[in-house]
């Protein structure tokens, strides 16, 4: 047994921090501040091939593979995580999608320009009625002759509305089953087609330079063969794909948590009070003990995860494990980081403040805290 | 065309770093090794000549054997094609000059038409080699460029100065050092790190060069460190309490060091 990260891994991490170090971490507190889209640094990040990680070489990815691409998500997020939850969104909902269930001809058409960076896909699932319950699914897609009809909306999409949104890919009722329960399929919109409005941006709490929407479809239509994958496995489909975003997350949250026991840590030597730096009091010493302790126990919780993912074995739990309790470590260390910060910590200027605004949706998205106690109570034979 | 870029392992010069006691040769061991950062600027600049013009990038270093991994792989991770590493025991203490007969000997085995590097090391900081080399090979060396252009088998360089720059012009084969001004380097892809693995690394020994031991190493050197101290504590300044006087005392002081 060894959790040693390979060269390649290594070099990977390596190259990612520096990249995020240099070019991220200067100019993204002004994006943020101005909810603005990092065109810019999504053009850098698409050169470095950070979008086509997982995918194979073929469709213009990368060849690389799930824990290199959470590695990834790590390095971004700890420096900021409306950068990494793009990229996260991108890969995971957007493009893994059509790599697992496009037909050669969808993937020829979309996956080189999605690897590139150059396109963005969103995944159009949660509904302003239900997230979790995706049996409440209220958008329907009809067949009338060779096209899809599509009706209903979508809200809290990711990457939804960006000027280089290429496509949302939308879950959909397509019939009912023989036991009484819907048929939900997905089924590829690309941007522009009539029917389809994006909505204003959200005003949101944190991930503030991240595109987030809500979408409607009004008599939508778009082509018979833009179904994606088989009529009637959407919903298999989907909790494949969230099963392993939820690797993707928990790297996600491990990265913010890493990023707020960095700026402590850093602080902690900087900052003095009745005459000595707060990081000699043991008041300081244990908060950032316990960063650590969380952030690396986290960490190891995901790479178990997509280790198991990688070795083609039942992951399910483990990512379910990972994203709640490292989404949980993120909030705690943020809202940690915070309180060393002091007043400092308060203000927009400083990263903790960024990080702990951008903490707590990681206990909400792509499953709440709850759904994964389920999943895991669940996985136990309960 | 075919270009050959020199790369150098320093140690980081973001750390503290230091003199063996013993030969007062750089203490390789005390610092975290690295490529030094100028000639990252020299490998793109190679990379984008070829990019524009077809060709083939190879590095070239003369340093220990663990600069494979901190200097030659992260070189090769950036895109160039192949490598060639010298290592010898022998080489250890050479000063500019005698390293630049080494450097000679081996680029007399390769094919060029342009030879790249970064403008000066940030341990040695001698910034010759270019001079050095373009008399043991007989070209022309242009050094500081800011920007290269080829075109019908000449370059054209602007060479960075302090009030601005010049345009020279040379035939090719030539070798031209570069500042950072010339380009912001790439980061390697993972795409890049991967098949960095598997690039041609060739290790020669001076023995290949056809150099003997005696003529390299600290012996050989035309320079040697004869002693080296740490630099001394600073010591505590004067403080002048302004009571009033302070601008006079000030001045005083000013004057008495020679300052004004």
């Amino acid at each position: 047994m060894d959790f040693k990260l390979n060269e390649e891994y290594e070099d990977l991490v390596r190259t990612v921090r520096e990249f995020a170090q240099e070019r991220i971490a200067p100019v993204i507190g002004e994006y943020v501040e101005r909810h603005e889209f990092p065109y810019d640094i999504v053009r850098e990040m698409g050169k470095l091939g950070l979008f086509g990680l997982p995918f194979p070489e073929e469709y213009g990815g990368m060849g690389g593979d799930y824990l290199a691409y959470c590695l990834v998500l790590e390095e971004l997020a700890r420096v900021d995580s409306s950068v990494a939850i793009t990229v996260e969104a991108a890969v995971s909902l957007g493009a893994m999608p059509i790599h697992r269930y496009g037909t050669p001809e969808q993937k020829q058409i979309w996956l080189p320009r999605l690897c590139r960076g150059e396109a963005l896909a969103a995944f159009g699932l949660t509904e302003p009625g239900g997230g979790s319950d995706a049996s409440a699914l209220r958008t329907r897609a009809v067949l009338d002759g060779d096209e899809w009809v599509i009706n209903g909306s979508k809200a809290f999409i990711t990457n939804a509305g960006t000027d280089i949104t290429a496509l949302v890919i939308v879950a959909a009722v397509t019939g009912e089953l023989p036991d009484g329960r819907p048929e939900i399929s997905t089924i590829i919109v690309p941007s522009g087609t009539p029917g389809l409005t994006v909505g204003r941006a959200y005003s949101k709490v944190g991930w503030c330079a991240s595109d987030t929407r809500e979408l409607a479809f009004d008599d939508c239509r778009v082509p018979r063969e833009n179904l994606l994958g088989e009529r009637g496995r959407g919903y298999a489909q989907f909790l494949r794909i969230l099963d392993e975003g939820r690797i993707a997350i928990a790297a996600l949250a491990v990265g913010l948590a890493q990023g707020c026991l960095d700026e402590s840590l850093r602080y902690a030597q900087q900052r003095w009070a009745f005459g000595r730096p707060i990081g000699e009091y043991q008041a300081i010493q244990f908060k950032i003990a316990d960063m650590e302790v969380r952030a690396h126990t986290a960490r190891l919780a995901y790479y178990d995860a997509a280790a198991r993912l990688l070795a083609g074995e039942p992951f399910k739990r483990q990512a379910a494990i990972a994203k709640l309790y490292a989404s949980e470590a993120a909030v705690t260390t943020a809202r940690e980081a915070t309180q060393i910060h002091g007043g400092y910590g308060f203000m927009n200027e400083y990263p903790v403040a960024r990080f702990w605004r951008d903490s707590k949706i990681l206990e909400i998205g792509e499953g709440t805290s709850e759904v994964q106690r389920m999943l895991i109570a669940r996985d136990l034979g309960l | 065309m075919k270009i050959v870029v020199l790369v150098k392992q320093v140690p980081d010069s973001g750390e503290e770093r230091s003199l063996r006691s013993d030969d007062f040769t750089v203490d390789r061991d005390a610092a975290t090794k690295r490529m030094n950062e100028l000639d990252e600027h020299a490998i793109e600049a190679a990379l984008q000549l070829v990019e524009e013009h077809g060709g083939e990038v190879t590095v070239l270093t003369m340093a220990p054997a663990d600069a494979l991994e901190s200097t030659v792989r992260k070189a090769l991770q950036m895109g160039p094609d192949r490598a060639v590493h010298i290592v010898d025991e022998a080489i250890h203490g050479s000063c500019a000059v005698t390293s630049s007969a080494v450097l000679a000997a081996a680029l007399r085995t390769l094919e060029w038409d342009l030879v790249l590097c970064g403008a000066e090391s940030t341990d040695g900081r001698v910034q010759a080699m270019p001079h050095m080399l373009s008399e043991r090979l007989d070209v022309a060396a242009v050094t500081g460029a800011r920007k290269i252009t080829v075109s019908g088998g000449e370059i054209t360089v602007e060479r960075q100065v302090d009030d601005g720059y010049e345009l020279v012009q040379a035939a090719l084969p030539a070798i031209v050092s570069v500042w950072d001004t010339i380009n912001t380097p790439r980061y390697p892809s993972f795409k890049l790190i991967m098949a960095a693995k598997k690039k041609p690394v060739t290790t020669l020994s001076l023995a290949d060069l056809g150099i003997s031991p005696d003529q390299v190493g600290l012996s050989a050197s035309t320079s040697q460190v004869l002693h080296a101290a740490p630099r001394p504590p600073r010591e505590a300044g004067v403080k002048v309490i302004d009571d009033g006087s302070g601008g006079v005392a000030l001045v005083d002081f000013l004057a008495a060091e020679k300052f004004v």
